[in-house]
């Protein structure tokens, strides 16, 4: 995973609470084996209406989604992460996330903050009014900033680090080898094995 | 300290624990299929790393498979690439699958308790958010994403921060012919679809411990659909009853044993939770969506609802959005909502119980003309077995089909979809838009609302029928 320290980009203003991962990436989708190239798959079916806002030309080559509360319900597909990153978003800012959504987030690499919904608010009309606008979210500072309007985001302590520094969780978790054998060993005996 | 039973299987799960860190679990288990394991496994392969515990994993194909001609290669081909790549993973690594066509091939939620792998205090995960079904047995149980998946295969552990622990005690008992669905769907509709956010959920409660243990697993399933993180109800008689004799289930010497330790998990007395919801079963009637989401139900009885009955203005926007999708209009009788297919299935309700539920309905009637009907069993095992009651018979008398087992028509991923602007009742979990195919529209109901619609046309209860 690539370090992110932070970001500077235009964003979208995506005024929809409850977005579910159905809509992030349709289950047609899904049938894919590689890991990335799914941009085509994003918002496949909102798309196709004119007027959805990822097809406004002023909002084209954006890199920060701010969507409504709730963003992210539904399945674990972590293809939903990847759709928005392989479409161009770094980050996505919101009220708030599906725990499945945030953790799958962080894992890949994708920046999800909360901000209240007072400042989400904000952030729609100031982009909205230009949407040449650069926002910057600055992970390091835990701001998010656009034009004269600063903000202090929510993101857990161990996933800033780990984006902050790119580590993979897997070679984290393995320096505990040792205690994982020990913990096996004293497994009980019944509990199912497949042979 | 008092521990409620979320609590103790955490701690008895716990490898490493840093102060301000998540918590290191240890995985009892781990059920994967072909959806969202292709890249971990990819990743597994990038780094040089083994699966660390392939006696702790077991894979079935369930999501893409169809259920019409099974023994015919796959004709979608990227459906087919998918199958074929679980299959050449799975061999790669030394990982049991249960192929289609084998008789213990199902869907994941459904074939673990089948087999008796859930079991109680058990940690248990899947790369899918339904995984909080095997919480019915007192597991906690959770959905992953493909990062999560790699790092389980490679370690057979998770970091995972501890949630909040609320509990959600149903009491009294639910009416003649309400089920466990309409429970779910009532309780999600109470709470809203964020309410569960952050939150392990305790299930308890006379109406909870009256529930078969198909009712508790359709109530569990359900949880992440308002937003826990897992959902558990403490394993009783009937819990240990229903897993006795089970291939996977403790044998021999061991049974009272894991019994014994089963029956200390249960909460404490004075335990404290973070939240408690109450609800009254007794009230409960049989519960219908009217929406794009699991929360936008009402009671059978009801009307479709008037954005203006909102105060959020999320929620309004939310209800506006939703009539359009839906092609309602407010006020109007949900009885008077005629519907073009009826599905009976999924990992919510596509088990012996439900189907013979649904039969017990169609025996002796036919469904309506200009309704289909699509029956899917959950597994090869529960085909089989409503087979042998000859329940397959009363589907195809009263003018359904009888499929294979699978996902099916609950995501539209197989060739069972909704054409676009078709109208379904169905036994599954999501009425998201497109969910059943682009331009469906979903009604979420119980296995006996199902049946009763599948003839009536429109959407209605058993007791419609007699009238
Ligand atoms: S039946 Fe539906 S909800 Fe259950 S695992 Fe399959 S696709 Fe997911």
């Amino acid at each position: 995973m690539e370090k992110f320290i932070s970001h500077t980009g235009t964003a979208v203003p995506f005024r929809q609470s409850n977005v579910d991962t159905d809509q992030i990436i349709p289950s047609e989708y899904l049938k894919r084996i590689t890991r990335n190239g799914f941009e085509d798959g994003l918002f496949a079916a909102w798309r196709t209406e004119e007027n959805f806002v990822l097809n406004k030309e002023e909002y084209k080559g954006a890199s920060i989604l701010i969507a409504g509360p709730n963003f992210g319900i539904g399945s674990s597909r972590e293809h939903a992460v990847w759709a928005l990153q392989d479409y161009g978003f770094a980050v996505v800012i919101s009220p708030s996330f599906a725990d499945i959504f945030r953790g799958n987030a962080g894992n890949a690499g994708l920046v999800a903050i909360v901000v209240d919904h007072e400042a989400v608010e904000k952030l729609w009309d100031i982009v909205e009014d230009n949407p040449t606008t650069p926002v910057t979210v600055d992970l390091e500072a835990r701001t998010v900033s656009a034009g004269e309007f600063i903000v202090t985001f929510q993101i857990d302590d161990h996933t800033r680090a780990r984006l902050l520094e790119g580590q993979d969780e897997i070679a984290l978790t393995l320096a505990h080898a040792k205690e994982i054998d020990a913990y096996e060993s004293a497994r009980p005996s019944w509990r199912p094995l497949i042979s | 300290m008092t521990r409620t039973l979320a609590q103790k299987v955490w701690d008895q799960h716990i490898i490493a624990h840093e102060s301000d860190g998540p918590d290191l679990l240890h995985i009892d288990f781990h059920l994967i299929h072909e959806v969202s394991t292709p890249q971990a496994f990819d990743g597994l392969r990038l780094a040089g790393r083994k699966v660390r515990r392939p006696d702790l994993t077991l894979a079935t194909e369930d999501h893409n498979v169809p259920t019409l001609n099974i023994t015919a290669p796959i004709a979608d081909p990227i459906s087919r690439l998918q199958i074929e790549a679980l299959r050449k993973n799975v061999e790669e690594f030394g990982i049991k699958i249960f192929k289609l066509g084998d008789a213990g091939q199902g869907i994941v939620h459904i074939i673990g308790p089948e087999l008796g792998i859930t079991q109680p205090g058990m940690t248990i995960v899947c790369g899918d958010s339904h995984t909080a079904t095997h919480g019915a047995f007192g597991a906690l149980a959770f959905g992953i994403g493909t990062s999560q998946v790699e790092h389980v295969l490679a370690t057979q552990t998770l970091p995972q921060a501890k949630p909040k622990m609320m509990a959600v005690t149903v009491n009294g008992s639910l009416p003649h012919g309400v089920t466990a669905k309409d429970l779910v769907l009532n309780l999600i509709a109470h709470a809203g679809i964020g309410g569960g956010q952050g939150y392990i959920v305790e299930y308890r409660g006379q109406a909870i411990e009256e529930l078969s243990m198909e009712g508790r697993m359709t109530v569990c399933n359900m949880s992440i659909e308002w937003g826990a993180k897992a959902g558990l109800i403490a394993p009783d008689q009937k819990t240990f009853d229903y897993l006795e004799g089970r291939k996977f289930a403790p044998q021999g010497d061991d049974w009272p044993l894991a019994v014994e330790s089963w029956k200390a998990l249960a909460t404490d007395e004075g335990a404290v939770y973070d939240k408690e919801i109450i609800l009254d079963a007794s009230t409960m009637s049989p519960f219908v969506t009217w929406g794009t989401n699991p929360g936008q139900g009402v009671p059978l009885s009801g009307v479709v609802p008037s954005p203006n009955d909102f105060t959020d203005e999320g929620e309004q926007q939310a209800a506006l959005k939703a009539l359009a999708y839906m092609d309602l209009t407010a006020g109007e009788p949900m009885r008077d909502i005629e519907v073009d297919a009826v599905f009976i299935g999924s990992c919510t309700n596509g088990r012996l119980e439900d189907l013979r539920a649904a039969a017990a309905i169609l025996e002796g009637r036919h469904i309506a003309a200009n309704t289909r009907l699509l029956v899917v069993p959950g597994s090869v095992r529960v085909r089989l077995e409503a087979e042998s009651e000859g329940l397959d018979k009363v589907f195809i008398a009263a003018g359904g089909e009888w499929r294979g087992a699978g996902c099916s028509m609950c995501l539209g991923m197989n060739p069972d979809q909704l054409a676009p602007g078709e109208r379904c009742a169905s036994t599954s979990n999501r009425n998201f838009e497109g969910r059943q195919g682009q331009g469906g529209r979903t009604h979420l109901v119980s296995p006996a609302v199902a049946a009763a619609t599948a003839v009536m046309g429109r959407l209605a209860a058993p007791a419609d029928l007699a009238r």
